[in-house]
């Protein structure tokens, strides 16, 4: 009886993997093949541009601005910060993978160890932690944004590729696809009304960005911010929810990691391209 | 009537800076400020006043001048304009936005071998044309596009 | 307000320059979100472009240019190795300037 118990408990693990992999690629199938359908003319790829891959017009004003973009200054800054040795005389790049060359790509990733989702942010702050010094705050621009500004432009190219291979990672997918579907706020909308169901669509003057891609290219230099101010992705998540009219978790929080971990999960396989210009 | 007197005030003010950090040698010599600046023409509310202190009025239509500019700016704060003249002896290309506080931007003189092109980002205040002024040859040509402006910014 | 950056490079017999600069430009004409005070005029009046020493742009700019300028001009004649100088004077009497080689 015992060694029964075993087998289905055995069983079901096997079970669990295999919908650890087969659940979170199946949605991310589902997506490509929804907007395939929705937008033939658009190719998957070019959603990293997100609204701009609509928009032959926005696209070229984006083209001209990157160029020579308002925050080169903001980047030297940032790699400035990268550059300088911590107390311990090390840097973040004796402390990341790969001396924090194409890495960003991997984050957020499922920690086992840790039991939760670690992001891009987290094993910055933990390098810092490490090695002597403060985390920086989630929510500051000023440290946080300005330093993986630069420090995620060193995955530019890398292809976006999360991975959820555990029951305990796959928990941790789900909380944030909930999150994503869920409908809140005021408003009474969730991420996937905009960025899923009307993704394309015109909201007022605005054109929604598409879910895919989405991860790929923040840090975004916002032009009504003076296109020299760093917007983190999950400081978007706090835009987003305000806009509907929700109080915002914290940056950092594990809700919203979890967030960034599913959201992140379905730009899989599409290029990085951080610190970029948005209107 | 204040408003007027505030503002020539300011001007002075700001005339006499320029002025004092000259004299301070703060100014390297040699540097050439020559041109000094047409605050009467920078500060008028229209572009006919603009132009006319620009010593600009009046140009003809050209096909040979291209502005280069959205049919809808992204951010009202940041719109790439992009100006080519073909006209032979191109010596002035000047940027104005028609609907904004200060309809003249910029003023670019060119001369020894600079082409007839220039290119920046502007401010645009509400949907209207951009106009570019050339002078060339003791003679005034114009073209235009307009630029729609919204208002808002999703920025994903 | 230091921290210009310049770029220039030949294509064909053209010089191809661009540059960004460092400035607030405000216009005179805004409010202050938080304060509804008019936030005074600053910005760049003025720029002056030389290259190999010869003056081939020479500018005058309002507050209508945007936040942090962005200026590209090109230049007939020029030769990599050139040296492009461009200097820039704000109302407030600020200057900057930066240099570059063609490349």
């Amino acid at each position: 009886m015992k060694k029964l118990i075993m087998i289905l408990a055995g069983a079901g693990i096997v079970l669990g993997s295999v919908s650890a992999v087969a659940g979170p690629e199946d949605d991310r199938t589902k997506l490509i093949n929804y907007f395939k359908n929705k937008y033939s003319d658009i190719k998957i790829d070019d959603y990293i541009y997100g609204a701009l891959a609509f928009s032959p017009d926005s696209k070229s004003q984006y083209d001209s601005i990157m160029e020579f973009p308002p925050f080169v200054e903001v980047l030297d800054k940032g790699k400035k910060m990268w550059d300088t040795p911590f107390k311990s005389g090390k840097t973040y790049a004796d402390c990341l993978p790969n001396g924090g060359k194409m890495i960003a790509g991997n984050y957020p990733m499922f920690d086992e160890a840790k039991g939760k989702v670690v992001t891009f942010e987290d094993a910055i702050n933990d390098c810092r932690v490490a090695n002597g010094e403060e985390p920086y705050k989630y929510d500051d621009m000023k440290t946080m944004g300005v330093l993986t500004s630069y420090a995620r432009t060193l995955s530019d190219g890398m292809k976006m590729n999360i991975k959820v291979d555990s029951p305990a990672a796959l928990k941790a997918f789900e909380d944030g696809k909930k999150t994503y579907y869920a409908r809140a706020g005021q408003l009474n909308f969730s991420c996937a009304s905009c960025h899923i169901d009307a993704a394309g669509n015109n909201l007022r003057s605005e054109i929604l960005s598409p879910v895919l891609g989405q991860a790929t290219h923040f840090p975004v230099f916002r032009g009504k911010d003076g296109g020299d101010v760093p917007t983190t992705l999950q400081k978007r998540y706090s835009g987003c929810f305000k806009q509907v009219r929700q109080v915002p978790d914290k940056e950092g929080s594990t809700r919203f990691n979890n967030l960034e971990y599913f959201h992140s999960y379905l730009s899989n396989g599409m290029e990085l391209k951080s610190s970029v210009f948005r209107k | 009537m204040n408003e007027q007197r505030r503002s020539i005030l300011k001007g002075a003010g700001a005339a006499s800076v320029v002025t004092v950090a000259a004299a301070a040698g703060l100014l390297k010599p040699g540097t050439v400020w020559a041109a000094g600046w047409n605050k009467a023409a920078f500060e008028a509310k229209d572009m006919a006043g603009a132009l006319s202190s620009e010593g600009a009025s009046g140009g003809a239509d050209s096909g040979q001048i291209t502005v280069k500019a959205p049919d809808i700016a992204e951010n009202g704060a940041v719109v790439p304009v992009e100006v080519i003249s073909a006209i032979p002896g191109t010596e002035h290309i000047i940027i104005l936005a028609e609907k904004n506080g200060f309809p003249l931007i910029a003023d670019f003189g060119l001369q020894n071998g600079a082409e007839g092109y220039v290119s920046t980002r502007i401010k645009m205040g509400a949907t209207s044309n951009v106009v570019a002024v050339v002078k060339a040859g003791g003679k005034v040509y114009k073209a235009a596009k307009e630029v729609k402006v919204t208002i808002g910014g999703c920025g994903g | 307000m230091a921290g210009m950056k310049i770029r220039a490079s030949m294509a064909g017999d053209v010089a191809e320059i661009k540059a960004l600069m460092n400035h607030v430009m405000e216009t005179g004409l805004r409010k202050d979100a938080k304060t509804g005070e008019i936030v005074p005029a600053h910005h760049i009046t003025n720029v002056t472009a030389t290259v190999g020493g010869k003056v081939v742009l020479d500018a005058q700019w309002g507050g209508g240019i945007s936040k942090n300028p962005y200026l590209a001009f090109k230049v007939k004649g020029a030769k990599a190795g050139d040296k492009v100088v461009i200097e820039t004077l704000d109302n407030k009497g600020e200057k900057d300037s930066a240099e570059a080689d063609i490349g």
